[in-house]
């Protein structure tokens, strides 16, 4: 059985059976205003009957007309913060005498289960796997936490206003890396979730479930959504030679005009799933006898980022956001053979003026440095 | 090294030497038997409640009984280490990053171009290459400094100059009365440098600014991009590829890096502030 | 002076100039050779020769009052020094010691203003060349104005 159906009263059992095989189950949840993934132990607390209307710069919670569980896009914070916790102790130290001691703190590492993962946050987590399990060093709190990580994910039916995940060829239905998926149909009689099961773990879970059957016309239903999805993105980027693009065009003189709105704010770098810069914390306690190191997010957009004794290498805005942008959709190939960006639309939403790095990469695009060499 | 690269083990200080009037060495030993590195790699060294910072090594790859750092006071970082005495402890971690081609450079002359405090990161080089000097054809060494009174390791580049296989020229940028060897920028010893433009190998350390004209003054000479290494400095925080720090386009200097082949990061020095 | 046109002809700086253009100028040279230590010119002093540097090495001085000496750059052989006779008031800017055992040919420079002034195709590859080499000296002494290896 690949397809099977999970009627919208049984969603309740998905909660109950994760949490009996050991899971904390993460879900998203309205909180100040904004849907977060959150320690969600009950249906319930989903945000129910909700959406968000996104567009550049803005964000706004509304009631829905109908009863959908998962009828929105993505809120600011992304799973990322499960996996790679925003502030990680990495080691303490003690003082005894002229020596000290270091050790890191215990591992109490909690089983996760995310329920309602988009097809682009998936996405973002295997980019993510790839950055801290898969190069030359292996991230071991990444690794401890992933590990034992269940993922459920949710396709999108209704892209919002600043997606473009068909773009970066992340969405709106999961391909691969998940455990189950679910699609989300809401008709006048009915409602439930079409489940694929993409993994060993996924299906031993979904055998627990009370699931039936697809019928041909509930699977063809919710193929539909999402084809439909699929025509529906808020924005589009063009992807071919978007890494030479970026290569090339280092001095092109349309960094400045980003910069003249670009606050350098670093919400970008926040609410991006992928964005992995971080930096050390150091700290000490009054007596000198306990020392701390603290791992912390860190941005490319602030001036110690790259701070060289003497002073930053990337002392103009522009540089910052040349830099953020290049290595987001071009370094990164380089550096992990897959694009940095998932189309996710966040950094379109949150930045406080707007900036929209589909326009940018469009505008790149129409003043290609290189054609007006080649003229 | 300890099982998680985040996680230092401690050392201990045998010695804090006064190298000028602002850099210093320090000398530890590991608490296991021996620390082995490659010549231009770096560590990660912590001093208790000030900070971790990256160091290149500057010992001899061939006695890895001590640890050899030589470095200059400049931030909270240093100025906390230099106050350092024997039977301290630091954390290190490490060692992190590429190696000079001292092994693909056998068979050609060697030219050892570097300015300042970056000497350090190319005397285990040296050491290496003077370990095995029957495998290298001229082997140069040209140095720059501010001052007389600012050269690093003068007793051993006196013991280098009095060798009979090796060149070794210094030069600095101001002198007074009892200085009488050359005055003026470390480029330009190039020109009449003894060795084969042909079959040479190029180590440079020293600021980006000095980089990029001595680049220029070999290639005048000669020699090409892919026979010229450069060791590059960036802001390091993890040293394991992970904090995004050290990025220099595509690479991640402590992991692609510090040494560097000149062509393959020549595109991005010639950008500014990449 | 056959062997004086040959240092001439020899020496970098007159590179590829023409047998004739040698030949005039040769007029102007004489042989000249400094002990390790002498002075060469001082500050102030009248700016009567310029310096072709065949052998040794001379260091380029600033006299700094309390201070003493203050080398900022050292001159090898296949260089040449001193331009002030090139332009008024004809004095030189600093002082010229000699670190090692130097000889040169020295070039008058009364004579050679003289010969210019009535060859001005020669006198125009005399001013390029010398800017070239005054090019070269400032670019140098940008970079050492950096202090580059200062923290």
């Amino acid at each position: 059985m690949t397809h099977a159906v999970l009627e919208r009263p049984d969603l309740k059992s998905l909660f109950n059976i994760l949490q009996k095989a050991g899971y904390t189950t993460i879900a998203p949840t309205v909180r100040d205003n904004v849907i977060t993934y959150e320690n969600v132990t009950d249906q319930s607390e989903l945000p129910i009957g909700m959406t968000d209307d996104q567009k550049n710069g803005s964000y706004r919670l509304k009631k829905r007309k109908d009863k959908s569980v998962f009828g929105f896009v993505v809120g600011p914070q992304s799973w990322k913060k499960f996996l790679y916790p925003a502030r990680l102790k990495l080691w303490e130290a003690h003082r005894n005498g002229k020596s000290f001691s270091i050790a890191k703190p215990e591992n109490e590492e909690k089983k996760l289960a995310f329920i309602g993962v988009r097809p682009c946050e998936m996405s973002a987590i295997s980019i993510q796997d790839k950055v801290f399990l898969k190069s030359t060093f292996v991230d071991s709190a990444y690794s401890s936490r992933r590990e034992q990580l269940f993922t459920v994910i949710v396709n999108c039916t209704e892209p919002g206003g600043t997606c473009f995940c068909t773009s970066m060829d992340t969405g709106p239905r999961a391909k691969k890396d998940y455990d189950l998926a679910l699609t989300e149909v809401v008709k006048k009689d009915q409602h439930y979730f079409l489940v694929e099961i993409g993994s060993d773990q996924g299906k031993e879970i979904a055998n627990k479930l009370p699931l039936k059957e697809a019928s041909e016309e509930q699977v063809s239903e919710a193929d539909k959504r999402l084809n439909e999805a699929a025509r529906k993105m808020g924005k589009a980027l063009k992807t071919d030679g978007v890494k030479d693009l970026l290569y090339e065009n280092a001095e092109n003189p349309h960094w400045e005009k980003v910069a003249e709105r670009c606050m350098t704010c670093a919400n970008c770098t926040m609410v991006c799933p992928t964005c992995f810069c971080s930096t050390m914390e150091d700290s000490t306690d009054l007596s000198g006898e306990i020392a701390e190191r603290w791992r912390t997010w860190d941005s490319c957009f602030t001036m110690d980022f790259s701070y060289v004794h003497g002073g930053s290498i990337r002392n103009s805005s522009s540089a910052r956001y040349r830099q953020w942008l290049t290595h987001k959709l071009g370094s990164w190939q380089d550096q992990f053979g897959t694009s940095g960006c998932v189309g996710c639309g966040r950094c379109i939403t949150w930045c406080p003026v707007g900036i929209d790095i589909t326009e940018e990469i469009k505008t790149l695009q129409e003043c290609d440095s290189r054609k007006s060499k080649s003229n | 090294m300890n099982t998680d690269p985040m996680v230092p083990d401690l050392f201990r200080v045998q010695k804090v030497r006064k190298e000028t009037l602002d850099t210093f060495t320090l000398e530890l030993s590991p608490k296991q038997k021996k620390f082995r590195f490659e010549p231009g790699q770096f560590n990660m060294l912590y001093v208790s409640g000030a900070g971790e910072i990256p160091i290149s090594i500057s010992g001899n790859p061939n006695q890895p009984e001590s640890l050899i750092h030589t470095t200059r006071a400049v931030g909270s970082v240093t100025n906390a280490m230099r106050k350092l005495k024997a039977g301290d402890y630091l954390g290190v971690r490490g060692p992190f990053g590429t190696k000079w081609p001292v092994d693909k450079a056998m068979g050609d002359d060697v030219v050892i171009i570097t300015g300042g405090i970056g000497l350090a990161p190319l005397r285990p080089a040296v050491y290496d290459i003077l370990a095995k000097r029957g495998r290298y054809g001229n082997v140069v060494l040209l140095y720059g400094a501010r001052t007389p009174e600012d050269i690093l390791y003068p007793k051993e580049i006196m013991g280098w100059r009095s060798r009979f296989d090796m060149d070794v020229h210094v030069t600095v940028d101001r002198a007074a009365g009892s200085w009488h060897s050359n005055v003026g920028v470390v480029t330009k010893l190039i020109p009449k440098a003894p060795f084969d433009p042909q079959n040479t190998t190029a180590f440079i350390c020293g600021p980006e600014v000095m980089i990029r004209f001595t680049t220029q003054e070999l290639k005048k000479r000669g020699l090409s991009d892919d026979k010229i290494y450069v060791s590059m400095e960036r802001n390091m925080k993890c040293a394991i590829g992970f904090c995004g720090h050290c990025q220099l386009g595509p690479y991640f200097v402590c992991k692609d890096g510090p040494v560097f082949r000149y062509d393959e990061i020549k595109r991005l020095l010639e950008i500014r502030e990449v | 002076m056959e062997t004086l046109k040959q240092y001439l002809q020899e020496h970098p700086f007159f590179e590829g100039l023409p047998e004739n253009d040698v030949d005039l100028l040769v007029g102007c040279a004489k042989n000249v050779r400094f002990e390790t230590g002498a002075q060469i010119f001082r500050e102030g002093e009248k700016a009567n020769q310029f310096f072709i540097l065949r052998h040794g090495r001379v260091a380029i001085d600033i006299y700094s009052p309390g201070k003493g000496n203050i080398t900022v750059e050292t001159l090898d052989a296949g260089e040449v020094f001193g331009w002030s006779w090139l332009v008024p008031p004809f004095c030189w800017n600093f002082d010229a010691r000699v670190i090692e055992l130097t000889r040169a040919v020295a070039m008058d420079a009364e004579c050679l203003r003289k010969k210019l002034k009535s060859d001005p195709r020669l006198g125009y590859e005399m001013f390029k060349r010398f800017a070239k080499v005054m090019t070269q000296r400032l670019q140098a002494q940008r970079v050492q104005l950096l202090d580059v290896y200062s923290a």
